[in-house]
């Protein structure tokens, strides 16, 4: 049924079994500040800026409507568009990727 | 009208509030669910169940409601017993306008609660319900704030089951969530905050109800549910056998059977590996030491590298909390600190003394855990122990390591009595890493590092892993054999039957929930 693990603690490998939800876990990657992914899922309604464009730290790149609210998308950091992933009409996920910056 | 037609008409009466519309009864048999007086005669002793309430009718006008005659407005109440046991009872009834609840509905509810807090009874709910009853609009809202109301009032005061046979949904799954113990059943239970369709309207995620919020994913995944059976027969056979577990009140002990010594053909030598990074079944032990074997579960299947549940000593009811070696190493982490806090509250309330097995390596190290806030929850455990005055007896059997050596019922935290195995090993950490740490410098000088490294860890493992130590500062009252285990714990328990600890008076703690 379950297959035997290793978990090791504090340099002693321990012979154990996984649970599922452990077994699925994902590996943490560290936020890329060069691409920004929707906060929350949705639609989305408008670009407000395009690829090239250079933008300040706080502009409005996006509207994304996620639970009958129209939230702006703000750039995290002043710099350029390189390109937009998604197009008006879109429905994102969660954790989509939207904007790359350059 | 003469008495015996009086009886005639009312007879008449009652077979139109009870008989089941044939369409709708269908449907429900049709998913293999149970009529809703079905399940409750079904838990009950055979003719214990009195019905209240059966001719209360909804006051709604709008919409078309005033034509419309819901027999019982779909729920029923009443009394009955289990195995003895008195009980109230209400289960609401899908055939009856999908078992919506409107103020009428919830005001039954309320009432039959209102009863067992009184009567300091245990209170059973079985939810099967479309939702609120939307004609009703804010009546419905407020029918289902005043059961989350009493749910609350009656917590810690008589136990609260609830039972998930079929939708349960939106608000009217946070009653269940207010109660002590969740029932669900494969394939019939569904219970989740906003389902399938809103999340697809809404979010464009494609989902089922099923993998949203069926019966195995509360009972493994998120932990809402703590029994999960393949059958509704199943699932009333543990609700019964629970009943019997636990005590009418929190005025009250559980009720004690006939005492009986443990089945086990395993001796407790036999079950635990010498060599501290090899697995076993915890729950073996526990089988080992509690009256006829007998150990009921609570929450199997979620955060499984801890065991809680039910056990008798000397016919009495214990909780009993374990780490399991066997899965995860038996680690602290979120889940199973959660998990055993919540089960420790339970029994500090209703007076059940706590058994605590302690084998584990520490805390689950990673960004997962730290992000999901393991400090917070792990100090839920911490608290949910220390608050705790009922009788509390630890038993050491291998590794207890650090952070999670205090977390489990140390002496620290309020123990009554600790006792450890030969094979207990209470230390800081494991031997490895702890000799990587202390002789880092002289193990990468060595001549020979690994021959070195070696021999440090030896020397720390005869200095500090055992149970020596901890004996001789007196965190440990007694080093026992583990045959003696048994009688250690009957003694204890017998000593401890009329506990009293004094603590300073508060309006209430503030836990880290």
């Amino acid at each position: 049924m379950t297959t035997r693990h290793t978990l090791t603690l504090n340099d002693t490998a321990y012979e154990t079994t996984f649970t599922r939800k452990f077994a699925h876990r994902k590996p943490y990657a560290p936020k890329d500040p060069k691409l920004l992914t929707a906060i929350i899922p949705g639609l989305i309604l408008d670009l407000l800026v395009g690829p090239g464009d250079p933008v300040r730290r706080g502009q409005s790149l996006l509207v994304l409507e996620a639970m009958k609210m129209q939230n702006h998308i703000a750039a995290p950091e002043g710099g350029i568009i390189k390109a937009f992933l998604v197009a008006p009409g879109d429905m994102v996920t969660k954790g989509q990727l939207l904007v790359e910056f350059e | 009208m003469s008495l015996p037609k009086k009886m005639k008409d009312h007879a008449a009466k009652h077979a139109e509030a009870t008989e089941p519309h044939p369409e709708a009864a269908r449907k429900q048999a049709a998913q293999g669910k149970l009529q809703a007086r079905e399940r409750i005669t079904a838990i009950l002793d055979g003719d214990s169940f009195h019905e209240y309430d059966l001719f209360v009718e909804h006051k709604c006008s709008d919409f078309g409601m005033e034509k419309k005659q819901l027999p019982g407005d779909g729920v029923i109440t009443g009394t009955g017993t289990i195995l003895g046991h008195p009980v109230a009872i209400f289960a609401q009834d899908f055939t009856v306008a999908g078992g919506s609840l409107g103020l009428a509905h919830a005001r039954k509810i309320t009432k039959i609660m209102d009863h067992a807090i009184k009567l300091g009874i245990p209170l059973i709910g079985i939810n099967d319900s479309g939702g609120a009853r939307i004609q009703e609009g804010v009546n419905s809202l407020a029918g289902y704030g005043e059961i989350f109301y009493r749910n609350t009032l009656a917590s810690g005061v008589i136990p609260q089951i609830s039972i998930i046979l079929g939708p349960c949904a939106g608000g009217a799954v946070y009653s269940p969530a207010l109660t002590d113990f969740v029932f669900v059943v494969d394939k019939i239970s569904k219970m989740f905050i906003t389902g399938p369709e809103v999340i697809r309207t809404v979010l464009g995620e494609e989902i089922s109800m099923e993998a949203l919020g069926g019966a195995r994913v509360q009972a493994e995944l998120s932990g809402n549910a703590h029994f999960f059976a393949p059958n509704e027969a199943e699932c009333f056979e543990q609700v019964k056998r629970l009943v019997t577990y636990i005590p009418w009140n929190n005025r009250k002990k559980a009720d004690p059977i006939e005492p009986a010594p443990p089945q086990g053909q395993l001796g407790l030598e036999q079950i635990i590996p010498a060599e501290s990074n090899k697995p076993y079944d915890v729950r073996d032990v526990l089988r080992a030491v509690c009256d006829s074997s007998d150990f009921m579960e609570v929450q199997a299947l979620w955060a499984a590298n801890i065991v809680v549940g039910f056990a008798r000593m000397n016919g009495r009811t214990v909780g009993m909390i374990a780490n399991q070696p066997m899965v995860l190493a038996g680690v602290l982490d979120v889940d199973s600190s959660d998990k055993a806090a919540r089960f420790i509250r339970f029994c500090d309330a209703f007076n059940i003394p706590l058994v605590t097995f302690v084998d584990l390596p520490g805390y689950l190290p990673g960004v997962d855990q730290e992000h999901a806030g393991v400090i917070r929850h792990g100090a839920k455990l911490l608290y949910a122990y220390s608050e705790a005055s009922v009788p509390k007896i630890t038993v050491i059997l291998r590794k207890a390591y650090g952070g999670g050596y205090i977390a489990m019922c140390s002496r620290h935290l309020g123990a009554d009595f600790v006792f450890a195995w030969p094979c207990a090993e209470i230390a800081v950490m494991g031997p490895e890493g702890a000799a990587n740490i202390i002789f880092k410098g002289e193990i990468a000088a060595a001549a020979d590092p690994e021959a070195f490294r070696k021999e440090k860890v030896r020397e720390y493992t005869e200095k500090f892993a055992s149970p020596h130590v901890a004996a001789a500062n007196g965190h440990v009252d007694a080093v026992i054999a583990p045959h003696q285990t048994r009688d250690f714990l009957l003694h204890a328990l017998a000593i401890s039957e009329h506990k009293a600890e004094l603590r300073p008076d508060r309006k209430h703690g503030v836990p880290p929930f």
